[in-house]
């Protein structure tokens, strides 16, 4: 097979049309925000419509570039990569500008470009060619170690950037460590700490304690312990009461905390004895799981009371939707489901909206650009871009599965788990639905370095794909 | 768990997530009609609520700011449409040119991508409310038009300005660096209203609502979630007499120069002119950008607060500082005596003094103004040997000096106080090349020479010989509403000079103006107050010489401490001495001995605008 042949030859033609027909719309929708049509000017070579062109051109050679490539290349140097982005993300932050209080940009000449979105490719890539290893285990205490290295280095300078958003995106690579094996429980572990995390901020922490030692005995009780369920419960109350009875007799008010701690404690040690005499590590699995949560609960909140500012503090309550910032965060959702909303079915037309012009909506032509979509094209409109991403999703996961070899089909879902994750949080965020951190949605955002990163991140998994029969190592 | 079910699991729950979406976009986009308005029919609009600004009262409760009502004409450029230009005109009173002009400027700030097509911003600066109720009536037939209402400032007396300051818009500065403010908002610029800005202020709101084609609101939007109410600013006393400074401002009328008085028990401040004045509603609405230009480019100066900005000589008025440091050092007792004979005379320097009884010591001093004697002190000051060198011994004298709050700015209420000029010894090494004894800067000694002080550092330098040792920081506010006035305003400052040596001092100035013998300010003597001063005479290489006068009463329990400054009007003795005293029997009686009467006219009637021009 001659190398020429191999360029062309076997590339997904549906994911490139899904892909250039997005870019295109995309534009569309960028032109539109920084067009007034007041002032008619069809072409203004300083708008934002012009650079993302120049940006475009410069993504089309890219790809031309990734196909000329040999595909052994990606895996040979993935950790050279992974290296050199490395070095960029460190760089940055003493030579890079600051926008938006983040750290996170080198700016040459009038064109501003994001190191951030390199690194997402090079950590796919750094992860695919650690997990294609042919011993890989993700019980294997080494190599998770390699592998959260890969991943949380990365995150760490991001986060030190400022830029915390666009670090949180590397987690997503999580789906594809599912689909290579890990256990659904580091999920429902991950689930419950997020639960506990959210819960310490806006109830107290006895019914956070309460909470937990109820579902502590109903596992107990589900894992076929009835009895010892029932003694437990038993334990529980009398100790409670016993507690709680002290606290009265002693003056002062109960301090539930401590009184359910203490009912707690009192039969956590009858369920230890009875697990080391009866042997049943299944009943010290589940009492390593509550108190770690309980800990875990208490750190948080100490975290969080005494450790962060109010500014911070608040700042992650809005976040969560968990307080009301009209004229913050809240008030950009707010404007933004009001663009969305005045769309309606068919939407008020090309370069009719009103809503998303002028900083009704902030950062229209970036991470709120799918409220143009909204406004100007309807429900029609946004019902299609949300299905052309689930449809290019899917797409990915076929293809990664038809790979022959494991470093393909990784990074293969390595692309599909940041775009899923940039797809819905964008989305979500904009319809008030997720959380608002300002990541770029894929091909659509203003934004030359994520395009360009989107890019390589996307075409290079294409490449691989042309040598989908061949092993690649 | 097999890897393949795995891949279908993901994709079930990436189709999930994008099911979500759509159902959730239905919603939004369909089902909800709360988001449905279009940009033809109905549109958003977001209405700043400004807040009204504290009032300002006086330390009797006496209002003297408030505020009134004017009407902005706010334009959202797409909305307008073609109208009868004519009847607009009329309606808002001016030409058919100035509309044209009007229309011009928005052109311009769309250009300029200043304002947006899209949103309101200002047309027609404030409106008054009469000439609202006319446009109000015809406001339905200009599309694209509607009216804010705010506030703007009224004063209820003519006086004060350099205290109270005047309001604005706010600047490109501001804007940029306070995210508070927004183009078109107003800011105190000066004075009280520019220190105390941010209780004055208040806090903006704002009240979202919808509008129809015609500008009419059709309620508010999304159920009045999102506004915010606009919390008034705070009021303010301040420790100004109204009655005093408008007596002050009254008999300074076609003079320059200021009145500093302050209670020396808190350092409040009675009254401060600067002259020439202005009335502050001069600055206010639609004339402000009429009489602005105006009052700036007077050749007088009227927006200068003399005050706290002029530097003069202090002149004579320096010895009583000059004797306290003595004492204090210990080179001059009460008992002291010098001789005089119309002069210092030392080394081919002569510093000339009107005829006296000779020797004289320190409490006659005073009282005549004895050059010699205090040539002789500061000549002791700086020559006593256990400071080495006369040029440490100026950097002693200069502490002492600092102590007094001279040299320095003393941190008032006003931003923008002249710290003055108290020369180092850098300065005076630099003049004549490190080679300078105590009788090179002898005209120091005499308040003469290059220090510099400013009207409200000498005011205060009065009211710490009053309290014999120390001083409050001189402030005009008083109270503010809700919160407490800076604490620094509370902390006395000590002067390093002990008790006892006012005493003599004390009875020196009281001597000034009462003694029988050659009293240099006999003329501010009040019937049954015990007023005691110090003349000087501030040397004016351009012109006449400045007229100055410390003075503080009662003696044994000051109330009032006191400088004033006439420029151009000669000795101190001759018009800031009276003036001086009809201001302490002022605010000390309220009324005017009606001995006292001729002074008063003469005063009042006394005119050197004229000659200081020349």
């Amino acid at each position: 097979m001659r190398a020429q042949n191999r360029t062309i030859k076997g590339v997904d033609w549906f994911t490139v049309l899904l892909y250039l027909f997005m870019v295109g719309f995309g534009w569309v929708n960028i032109y539109a925000v920084n067009t007034d049509p007041d002032t008619l000017v069809f072409f203004d070579y300083s708008k934002e419509y012009t650079k993302q062109i120049v940006w475009i051109g410069v993504s089309f050679v890219t790809i031309g570039v990734i196909m000329l490539t040999d595909s052994k290349f990606f895996v040979e140097f993935s950790y050279v990569f992974y290296a050199i982005t490395t070095f960029l993300l460190i760089l940055v932050i003493f030579i890079g500008v600051e926008i938006n209080a983040a750290k996170a940009w080198f700016q040459i000449g009038g064109m501003r470009f994001q190191p951030v979105e390199l690194a997402k490719v090079a950590t796919a890539l750094a992860v695919a060619r650690v997990m294609c290893r042919f011993q890989f285990s993700f019980y294997n205490i080494s190599d998770i170690l390699r592998l959260g290295t890969l991943i949380f280095l990365p995150i760490l300078i991001i986060i030190i950037q400022n830029d915390t958003g666009s670090g949180i995106v590397l987690l997503a690579l999580f789906i594809a460590f599912f689909r290579e094996g890990l256990s659904p429980y580091v999920f429902v572990f991950g689930f419950v700490a997020i639960a506990v995390f959210i819960l310490t901020m806006i109830i107290p922490n006895h019914s956070i304690i309460l909470i937990l030692s109820v579902a502590f005995i109903l596992m107990v009780l589900f894992n076929r312990f009835r009895k010892e369920a029932l003694i437990m419960t038993a334990i529980s109350v009398v100790f409670f009461g016993v507690g709680a009875a002290i606290f009265k007799t002693a003056g002062g008010g109960v301090n539930y905390d401590v009184a359910l701690l203490i009912a707690m404690a009192a039969s956590s040690i009858f369920l230890a004895i009875k697990a080391l005499l009866r042997r049943l590590p299944k009943l010290g699995v589940l009492l390593i799981f509550f108190w770690g949560t309980v800990a875990f609960t208490y750190s948080t909140d100490y975290v969080f009371e005494e450790m962060l500012g109010e500014y911070q503090r608040n700042r992650i309550l809005v976040m969560l939707g968990l307080k009301d910032d009209p004229l913050g965060v809240g008030y950009n959702v707010n404007q933004s489901k009001i663009a969305i909303g005045s769309g309606g079915l068919l939407g008020k037309g090309f370069l009719q909206g009103t809503q998303t012009k002028f900083n009704f909506v902030p950062e229209q032509s970036t991470d709120f650009i799918f409220c143009t979509v909204g406004e100007e094209w309807g429900f029609l409109g946004t019902s299609i871009v949300v299905l052309l991403f689930v449809i290019l999703l899917l797409r990915l996961i076929f293809l990664a599965e038809r790979q022959h070899s494991d470093f393909s089909r990784i990074y293969g879902y390595g692309v599909a788990s940041i775009f899923f994750f940039h797809v819905a949080v964008n989305i979500g965020m904009t319809i008030g639905l997720a959380p608002v951190i300002g990541i770029p949605l894929p091909f659509f955002s203003y934004g030359g370095s994520s395009l360009w990163g989107f890019t390589i991140l996307l075409f290079i998994f294409l490449k691989l794909d042309t040598n989908r029969t061949q092993l690649l190592r | 768990m097999g890897n393949s079910n795995r891949a279908i699991i993901i994709g079930l729950f990436f189709g999930m997530i994008g099911l979500i979406f759509i159902i959730r976009l239905f919603v939004l986009q369909i089902v909800d009609p709360s988001y449905k308005f279009s940009a033809e029919s109905n549109t958003q609009r977001k209405i700043t609520e400004f807040p009204t600004r504290g009032l300002i009262y006086d330390r009797n409760g006496k209002l003297l700011v408030s505020n009134q009502p004017v009407y902005d004409l706010m334009i959202v450029p797409r909305e307008v449409v073609p109208f009868d230009t004519v009847d607009f005109c009329n309606a808002l009173n001016i030409t058919r040119s100035e509309l044209d002009r009007l229309f011009e400027e928005v052109r311009f700030n769309l250009q300029r991508r200043r304002i947006s097509s899209f949103r309101p911003s200002v047309f027609y600066k404030q409106l008054p409310a009469e000439q609202y109720a006319i446009l109000q009536e015809k406001l339905y037939k200009f599309k694209g038009f509607f009216v804010q209402r705010r506030t703007v400032r009224k004063y209820e007396y003519p006086n004060a300005a350099h205290v109270l300051g005047y309001v604005a818009e706010v600047g490109e500065t501001l804007l940029q660096s306070d995210p508070y403010y927004s183009l078109g908002d107003y800011t105190g610029i000066s004075g009280i209203e520019r220190t105390y800005e941010t209780f004055l202020r208040g806090q903006k709101g704002a009240r979202y609502v919808m509008v129809d084609v015609h500008g009419r609101e059709m309620g508010s939007l999304r159920g009045g979630r999102m506004d915010t109410s606009a919390v008034a600013g705070s009021d303010v006393a301040l420790t100004l007499d109204i009655e005093l400074q408008a007596y002050g401002e009254k008999i300074m009328q076609n003079k320059i120069g200021s009145i500093v008085a302050i209670e020396p028990s808190t350092g409040e401040i009675l009254a401060l002119v600067s002259s020439p004045s202005y009335d502050p509603s001069l600055l206010v609405g639609r004339q402000r950008s009429r009489n602005f230009p105006i009052l700036s480019s007077d050749t007088l100066s009227p927006l200068l607060n003399r005050a706290i900005m002029s530097g003069y000589p202090p002149g004579s008025t320096f010895k009583v500082l000059m004797a306290l440091v003595g004492l204090q050092e210990n080179v001059l007792s009460p008992t002291t005596r010098y001789p005089c004979h119309q002069g210092y005379t030392a080394r081919g320097i002569h510093v000339r003094c009107r005829p006296h009884a000779s020797p004289i010591s320190l409490v006659p001093s005073i009282a005549v103004s004895c050059n010699t004697f205090y040539c002789h002190v500061f000549r002791n000051v700086l020559d006593n040997p256990i400071h080495g060198s006369p040029q440490e011994g100026l950097e002693q004298f200069r502490n002492y000096l600092l102590n007094f709050g001279l040299g320095t700015r003393l941190g008032s209420d006003f931003f923008n106080e002249n710290r003055g000029f108290v020369p180092t010894r850098g300065y005076y090494d630099r003049i004549y090349n490190g080679r300078w004894g105590s009788l090179t800067v002898l005209s120091l000694g005499i308040g003469q020479g290059e220090i510099l002080t400013t009207p409200i550092q000498m005011a205060n330098m009065t009211a710490a010989i009053a309290n014999r040792g120390h001083y409050f920081t001189p402030h005009v506010i008083k109270e503010i509403e809700n919160d407490t006035i800076p604490s620094r305003f509370k902390v006395p400052h000590h002067t390093g000079i002990d008790s006892v040596h006012f005493g003599p001092v004390i009875d020196g100035m009281e001597e000034s103006v009462w003694s029988d013998v050659g009293a240099t300010a006999r003329i501010a003597r009040i019937p049954g107050i015990s007023i005691s001063g110090k003349t000087g005479t501030a040397q004016n290489p351009h012109g006449e010489n400045h007229s100055i006068f410390v003075a503080f009463a009662p003696k044994d329990d000051p109330k009032i401490a006191i400088a004033v400054y006439v420029e151009n009007a000669g000795y101190g003795s001759t018009y800031a001495a009276p003036i001086a005293s009809l201001m302490v029997e002022k605010y000390l009686n309220r009324a005017i001995h009606s001995s006292r009467g001729w002074i008063e006219t003469r005063m009042m009637n006394a005119n050197f605008i004229n000659e200081s021009t020349e």
